[in-house]
């Protein structure tokens, strides 16, 4: 070894980031939108829907210990988890649709981690101050007031986190009661642990790793950029309209540069701590912050606002060339985002036709193949099922089952003498039945007969029927 | 704390006073062409004095050389603590195998302590229900919706395990090996709960338990009560006696072999008699099987199936349990 080098680090740390204060068009919606999506998270749990006395009264729950979801006057059992397949379906062809028409506005504006990084920033900004001020202290050596200030803002952090988790569980049970518990140290403890968790994940995510779950963690930042073309809007910079960018001299604009007088204020307002000027990024949430801070510099250096703005890249080649600009809704209504559209309103009106159609009956049938068939003392051949009725009612109900058979066949009820059975309120009820073909008759001589089963409810007049088959001796 | 929210943007100098100056209309003069676009420095790596020539390994496969990088910190870390974690597990938790069993470690974790733990706590959590099984009358156990639901299921889970084997998981019973099927109508001691479960708890034909259900039949070839004629003349009887084809005359002389030899057990007409444990043997059922060759050699050597006492294996409940299930199959009186 004649020299020792040392190696370029491979390792880059995490620049912090302190965005600036802004305020203007997109900051006051984004307030309005924060505020109206906190307080569906918080106030959902909260309002009663009376069911009677046997159901939950809570309008919005999800019983995983009795495997029901109550939405308003929506009660989904265990077997008809395709509405949440479709309301799955639907959220992902919604997101088709806004990605394509308006790019990431789903990280920008509604994500989680916006929401809960904006609010951990706004109380930043409370405790320490604006930008400076938070620069400042983060640099100063550890001492008795950094400790004051970063402890408090740790400590109300905290208390945003423990509200988030907190809330989280009142989804799944009824709200006042886990309240009491929580309150008396009684619940149980999956609502502590959950609690727990999601106290951690919203402390270390709104307060440490913020920006890097979209840029290291998230695969979705990755995913949109598959389905963004030419006419998706997004933020973009004019760098036709601002380059050669140039600081103001004696506060006169250099008529040879552009309009952007580099202030950095898009720099320093953006919580993912990016340059919008350097073009679209995988790290660029679309939050529209820089939009408001250009407007505000533009406006106070004489300029027209939108050097910064939502633009397409079709809009950019046309702009470049001096044409007019193209409206926004011929960026917004194109063969895709109709078709998204199309598809999505399809879905959700095959679902609510679904909803539409639903009784509170439901049977399945499903016949005990071990054996296939039993030969009586009289030869004639049984099949057993196991029939499961669910009277998805708040009363408790009588249901006859009856069987239409093209060949002669008799029904029979194990340890009932009739053909009803009374099913409690919101239950399902399991009964073994069996269907008998007397000996050398059709049926019970054939390989196979196919026979439908009906359960009928006598006061509504509700039927469900089921096909299934009879096994006989040619088998 | 706030106060320099109020400050300008950084880097803004000043800003004019008094009412806007109008906005410079574009013309081709003044149209500048955009620079192409500036993208961020990597500042840090840039001002970092890079190493001429990083260090390799030495190795060369075609000319490529592998650089003797560092491992990343974190992965080096997350291997020191994979090794400490091993070393606390070895203390902790059952680890090194030796002659006869692995070091125990000082929790005293063991999976099958844990499979042991867990019934128990099923136990004690089903115990109530167990006491109600014993303590409601044989026959009455189906009468309680709950109750015989519990049985069920816990007579599904007794016949599976001490059950299936001989009579079938489906409990349909064995015809080449003798295990009748329990879901027909027909039983060889009766097919009430009450009789159900005097056959589970006290067996058949087996030494150990005096109260068991015991049945002979004797060989009537083999021990030469009947001769060979005479074997073939009932034969005929029995056959026409469940209505399958026979040889009419053999049977009428066969009538008179079986008033003698089989009605006491079989009765008269050979419907069979539950308290001896006689088949009938004028329907469809047939334990061993109803044909010509098989009905011979049932009399010739006779048959002595066997089944087991389960009142020393089983408790009692579960004795109960499993009586219910089987009831509950088809076949219950």
């Amino acid at each position: 070894m004649s020299e020792q080098t040392t190696p370029p680090s491979l390792y880059a740390a995490r620049e912090p980031v302190f965005p600036r204060r802004v305020s203007g068009r997109f900051r006051t919606m984004k307030w309005w939108l924060v505020g109206v999506m906190l307080g569906i998270y918080y106030i959902t749990p909260w309002i009663r829907w009376d069911r009677g006395p046997a159901m939950p009264d809570q309008a919005v729950l999800i019983d995983l210990a009795n495997r029901r979801f109550f939405f308003f006057f929506i009660e989904i059992w265990p077997h008809e988890f395709y509405f949440v397949a479709g309301l799955l379906i639907m959220a992902g062809l919604g997101l088709f649709l806004f990605t394509s028409a308006l790019g990431r506005v789903w990280c920008g504006y509604a994500c989680p981690q916006t929401v809960w990084t904006d609010l951990f920033i706004q109380t930043e900004r409370w405790i320490e101050g604006d930008r400076n001020a938070r620069v400042r202290n983060w640099n100063a050596p550890w001492g008795l007031r950094k400790a004051r200030i970063y402890l408090t803002k740790w400590t109300v952090w905290l208390l945003i986190a423990v509200a988030t988790g907190g809330a989280w569980v009142f989804y799944f049970t009824d709200a006042p009661t886990l309240l009491r518990d929580l309150v008396t140290l009684q619940a149980h403890p999956i609502a502590w642990t959950t609690i727990g968790i999601l106290t951690a994940t919203t402390f270390f995510f709104g307060g440490f790793f913020r920006e890097q779950v979209c840029i290291y963690a998230c695969p979705w930042p990755r995913i949109q950029a598959a389905m963004m073309d030419e006419d998706t809007l997004t933020i973009a910079y004019r760098d036709w309209r601002g380059e050669p960018r140039g600081k103001l001299r004696q506060g006169k604009l250099d008529p040879n540069q552009g309009d952007c007088i580099d202030c950095m204020a898009c720099v320093n307002v953006c919580p993912m701590g990016i340059d919008i000027r350097d073009g679209q990024q995988l790290a660029c949430i679309t939050c529209g912050l820089c939009i408001d801070a250009c407007d505000e510099v533009m406006d106070r250096i004489g300029k027209p606002r939108g050097l910064i703005g939502y633009l397409a890249l079709s809009d950019e080649i046309h702009e470049k060339e001096g044409k007019p600009p193209i409206s926004v809704w011929r960026h917004v209504f194109r063969p895709r985002t109709v078709l998204y559209s199309v598809l999505w309103g399809g879905v959700g009106i095959g679902l609510i036709a679904l909803l539409l159609m639903r009784t509170d009956l439901d049977m399945s049938v499903a016949q005990v193949r071990n054996p296939l068939f039993v030969t009586m003392s009289d030869g004639s051949v049984r099949n057993a099922y196991e029939v499961r009725i669910r009277n998805m009612h708040h009363d408790a109900r009588d249901f006859t089952l009856s069987l239409d058979a093209p060949v002669p066949m008799i029904l029979d009820l194990e340890g009932t003498a009739g053909e009803t059975v009374t099913i409690a309120p919101d239950e399902m009820f399991n009964q073994r039945v069996y269907l008998i073909a007397p000996a050398d008759s059709p049926a019970a001589t054939a390989q196979r007969t196919d026979v439908t089963l009906r359960a009928i409810e006598p006061v509504s007049g509700q039927v469900v029927a089921v096909e299934t088959l009879f096994n006989g001796r040619g088998n | 704390m706030a106060d320099d929210d109020k400050k300008k943007p950084d880097g803004e100098a000043t800003v004019p006073e008094g009412p806007r100056p109008p906005v410079e209309a574009r013309t081709e003069e003044n149209l500048v062409d955009p620079p192409e676009r500036q993208y961020a420095e990597p500042r840090k790596v840039l001002r970092q004095k890079v190493a001429p020539e990083p260090p390799t390994t030495g190795h060369s496969w075609d000319g490529i050389e592998e650089y003797d990088n560092p491992m990343p910190r974190w992965w080096l870390w997350t291997f020191y603590i994979t090794i400490a974690w091993a070393v606390i597990y070895w203390i902790l938790y059952p680890a090194w195998p030796m002659v006869s069993q692995a070091t125990p470690g000082i929790l005293g974790h063991s999976t099958r302590g844990d499979v042991a733990r867990e019934i128990e706590d099923f136990e004690t959590r089903n115990a109530a229900w167990f006491e109600r099984l014993v303590a409601t009358e044989v026959a009455q156990l189906r009468e309680e919706a709950e109750l015989e639901r519990f049985a069920v299921q816990a007579g599904r889970a007794v016949f599976a395990a001490q059950c299936s084997q001989c009579h079938g998981a489906g409990a349909q019973g064995v015809q080449a090996g003798g295990f009748p099927s329990l879901l027909d109508d027909q039983w060889l001691w009766g097919g009430t709960l009450e009789e159900i479960h005097r056959t589970i708890a006290h067996g058949v034909r087996n030494e150990d338990d005096p109260d068991a259900r015991w049945s002979e039949m004797p060989a009537f070839g083999a021990e030469g009560l009947l001769d060979e004629d005479e074997i073939d003349q009932v034969v005929e009887y029995v056959l026409a006696m469940s209505g399958q084809s026979h040889d009419a005359d053999l049977a009428a002389l066969g009538a008179e072999v079986f008033d003698w030899n089989c009605a006491a057990c079989h009765m008269d007409d050979g419907s069979g008699n539950t308290d001896l444990g006689a088949p009938a043997l004028n329907n469809q059922i047939w334990q061993y099987g109803g044909d010509r060759d098989t009905i011979r050699q049932t009399i010739y050597f006779s048959r002595f199936g066997v089944m087991p006492a389960f009142s020393e294996r089983l408790r009692e409940s579960d004795i109960r349990a499993v009586a219910v299930y089987v009831h509950q199959l088809g076949g219950g009186q």
